[in-house]
C-alpha cells in the first residue's frame, strides 16, 4: 500500500572515487556558468573602455585593476578586514535588537501598535543624512560610529520579519502544545522560533547588504576614516582612479562573501523550508 | 452516571468581540461515557470549536463546569490529545520526531527507545510504516493527517479531541481514514469527541451524535447510533443509516432556523413524509 522508493544506484560509483567527484563538481553548470559570466562581463567592460578610448579618470578598465591591487594589497587586506568585522558586528547587534523588537511586536498587540509607527518613521529617514550627525556626535570613535550606522540601517527588516513570522503563527500550532500544558517559552523554542527562521533568513539576506552599505557610508564620510570606504576616499583625493575601481571590486567580493555566508547558514538552519519540485 | 468520562454541565460562554458581547454557548450539557465516541454536529459558527477548547482546558467557561474523569477542568491537562483540520506538523522535523513531540512536554515513563517504538507502532497502525524519516512536505494531505493522529495519541491520552480532522480531505481518503480511526480505537482505546460537518462521518464513527442548536448553542438533540466499535462502510447504505441521516438533517435544519423548532419528531415539519419512524435498534430521542 505504501510507496517505498527503490534505492538509487549509480553505475561506476565505487570505481571512479573522490577525484572523479571533485572533477564533476568543478565542471558542473553551477560552477562553470557564473565563472563564464564574470569573464564575459570583464571582456565587455574592457572592450567598452578600449573602443571609446576612455582615459583612467573617466573609467578604469579591468586590466588596470591588477596593478592597483598589487600596489596596495597590504592596505586592501587591512582595510578589507576593518570593513568586514565592523559590518559583521553591526549586523550581529542588528540581529539581537531586531529579533528582540520582533518578538515584542510579534507576541504583544499593544507593543506592535506602539512600536510600529516609530520603527517605520525611523526607517524612512535616509541613513545618509544620519551619517554626518553620528560622525559629529561621536567624533573620532570610528569603530563605534561605523557599527552604529551598520546596525541602524539593517535592523528594521529583521524586526519586521520576526514580528510577522510570530504573529502569523497558526493558533493550532500553539494549541497542540498548550493543550499539553507547555509554557509560552517552550512554545517559542519548539515551534515559534523554528517556524520563523525562513522569514528571518530572508530578512537577513537584505540586512547583510544594508549593513555593508551602512559601514561604507560611514567610512567614506568620516574624516580620517578606516576601512575600504576610507581607501576609496583617499583614491578620490589622490585622483587614483584605478584604486577607486579596485575598491569597488573588493567591496563586491566582500559583499558576495557575506551574502553567501548567510545563504549557507540558511541552508543549515532553515533548509527544511526549501521545497524540491516533485 | 459513574462511567461518564467527559461531563459538560450547564456551560455558557460569551466572547467579547468588537461588535459587542457574543454569546456562543447557552447551558450546554453533554456527557460522554468512558470509551465512548461522541460526534458533535451543528450549523457553522455555533461554538463547536469553542467546545473542544473547553474540554482541552484551553478556555474556561463563564458559567457551568467541565469535568474530565471526575476532575474539574481548570486548565490544560496532559491526558488530552488533539487533532485539527490543519495537521500542523512541524516541517523541520521528520514524521517520527513530529509524532514524538508531545512526549517532550508531557512527563513520560517511557525510555527514549520505548517511545520511539511506540511511535513506530502507531505509524504502522495508520499505514505509515516506512515514512518515519520523511519530512511532512513529502507526504500527501491524508498521510499528514494520519501522522497528526499518531501525534495526538503518542502520550496515551484518555480523551482524543478531533476538530474536523477529515474536513479538508477528498471523499475516498476520508472514508479510508474513517476505517483507520476504527482500527486505531480498537488497539488504542480512547474516549473520543469528534467535531464534524459530515453527517455520514458522524454516524459511521461515533456511537452518539449531538446536534448543537444555532448560536447561542445548547445540545438540541442527541442521537444514539446504537452501535459501538468498528463497522462496515456498507453500513452507511442501509435503510437504518438513511433514516438516521434524515433525522439528523432535519435537526440541523431546525438548528439553522430553516424548520420549525417544535417539529423534533419525524412526523412534524415540512419534509416529514419521507422520514420513517425510528426502528427499535436506534433510539433517537429529542432533548429539547
Amino acid at each position: 500500500m505504501a510507496y517505498v522508493p527503490a534505492p538509487i544506484t549509480r553505475p561506476g560509483d565505487a570505481a571512479s572515487g573522490a577525484g572523479r567527484r571533485v572533477l564533476d563538481r568543478l565542471t558542473s553548470r553551477a560552477v562553470v556558468a557564473p565563472i563564464a559570466a564574470v569573464i564575459v562581463f570583464c571582456l565587455v567592460w574592457e572592450a567598452l573602455v578600449w573602443a571609446n578610448g576612455w582615459p583612467d579618470y573617466v573609467m578604469a578598465s579591468p586590466s588596470d585593476l591588477p596593478p592597483a591591487f598589487a600596489q596596495y594589497w597590504e592596505l586592501f587586506l587591512v582595510m578589507g578586514w576593518q570593513t568586514l568585522w565592523r559590518t559583521v558586528v553591526g549586523l550581529i547587534v542588528a540581529v539581537i535588537v531586531g529579533v528582540a523588537l520582533g518578538m515584542m511586536m510579534g507576541f504583544s498587540r499593544t507593543m506592535r501598535d506602539a512600536l510600529y509607527p516609530l520603527l517605520v518613521g525611523f526607517n524612512a529617514i535616509p541613513k545618509a543624512t544620519v551619517v554626518p550627525i553620528v560622525a559629529l556626535l561621536f567624533v573620532g570613535a570610528h569603530d563605534f560610529n561605523t557599527i552604529l550606522i551598520a546596525f541602524m540601517i539593517s535592523f528594521f527588516p529583521i524586526a519586521v520579519s520576526v514580528s510577522i513570522g510570530l504573529s502569523t503563527l497558526e493558533p493550532e500550532y500553539r494549541d497542540i502544545l498548550r493543550s499539553l500544558g507547555a509554557s509560552q517559552t517552550t512554545i517559542f523554542w519548539k515551534i515559534a522560533l523554528p517556524k520563523t527562521l525562513p522569514e528571518f533568513f530572508g530578512a537577513l539576506k537584505v540586512a547583510v547588504t544594508l549593513a555593508f552599505i551602512g559601514t561604507n557610508l560611514m567610512e567614506i564620510v568620516s574624516p580620517h576614516g578606516r576601512g575600504l570606504g576610507a581607501l576609496f576616499d583617499s583614491g578620490k583625493t589622490n585622483s587614483d582612479y584605478p584604486l577607486m575601481f579596485a575598491v569597488l571590486i573588493a567591496l563586491a567580493v566582500l559583499g558576495i562573501l557575506l551574502y553567501y555566508i548567510v545563504v549557507a547558514l540558511e541552508k543549515v538552519f532553515a533548509g527544511w523550508a526549501e521545497r524540491t519540485p516533485h | 452516571m459513574s462511567d461518564a468520562l467527559i461531563e459538560i454541565r450547564d456551560v455558557s460562554h460569551t466572547f467579547q468581540t468588537k461588535g459587542g458581547p457574543l454569546k456562543v454557548l447557552d447551558r450546554l450539557d453533554i456527557t460522554v461515557s468512558e470509551g465512548g465516541f461522541c460526534a458533535v454536529v451543528g450549523p457553522s459558527g455555533c461554538g463547536k470549536s469553542t467546545l473542544t477548547r473547553l474540554i482541552a482546558g484551553l478556555m474556561i467557561p463563564d458559567a457551568g463546569e467541565v469535568w474530565l474523569h471526575g476532575e474539574r477542568v481548570r486548565g490544560p491537562r496532559s491526558t488530552v490529545g488533539m487533532a485539527f483540520q490543519n495537521p500542523v506538523l512541524l516541517e523541520w522535523r521528520t514524521i517520527l520526531k513530529n509524532v514524538l513531540l508531545p512526549l517532550e512536554i508531557v512527563p513520560s515513563k517511557l525510555s527514549r527507545k520505548e517511545a520511539e517504538d511506540r511511535a513506530r507502532f502507531l505509524l504502522s497502525l495508520v499505514g505509515l510504516e516506512g515514512f518515519e524519516d520523511k519530512k511532512p512536505s513529502e507526504l500527501s494531505g491524508g498521510m499528514r493527517q494520519r501522522a497528526s493522529l499518531c501525534r495526538a495519541l503518542i502520550h496515551q491520552p484518555e480523551v482524543l479531541i478531533l476538530d474536523e480532522p477529515f474536513g479538508a480531505l477528498d471523499a475516498f481518503t476520508r472514508e479510508d481514514l474513517w476505517q483507520t480511526m476504527h482500527q486505531v480505537k480498537e488497539r488504542e482505546p480512547f474516549t473520543g469527541v469528534l467535531i464534524t460537518h459530515d453527517l455520514r462521518e458522524s454516524i459511521f464513527l461515533a456511537d452518539q451524535v449531538v446536534v448543537m442548536s444555532g448560536r447561542p448553542a445548547h445540545a438540541q438533540f442527541t442521537l444514539e447510533v446504537g452501535e459501538t466499535g468498528p463497522r462496515d462502510l456498507d453500513h452507511l447504505y442501509t435503510a437504518e443509516a438513511a433514516e438516521m441521516l434524515n433525522v439528523l438533517r432535519h435537526q440541523i435544519e431546525i438548528a439553522q432556523g430553516r424548520a420549525p423548532a417544535e417539529a423534533t419528531g419525524p412526523d412534524g415539519g415540512e419534509r416529514g413524509e419521507d422520514v420513517p419512524a425510528p426502528p427499535p435498534g436506534s433510539a433517537a430521542q429529542g432533548v429539547a
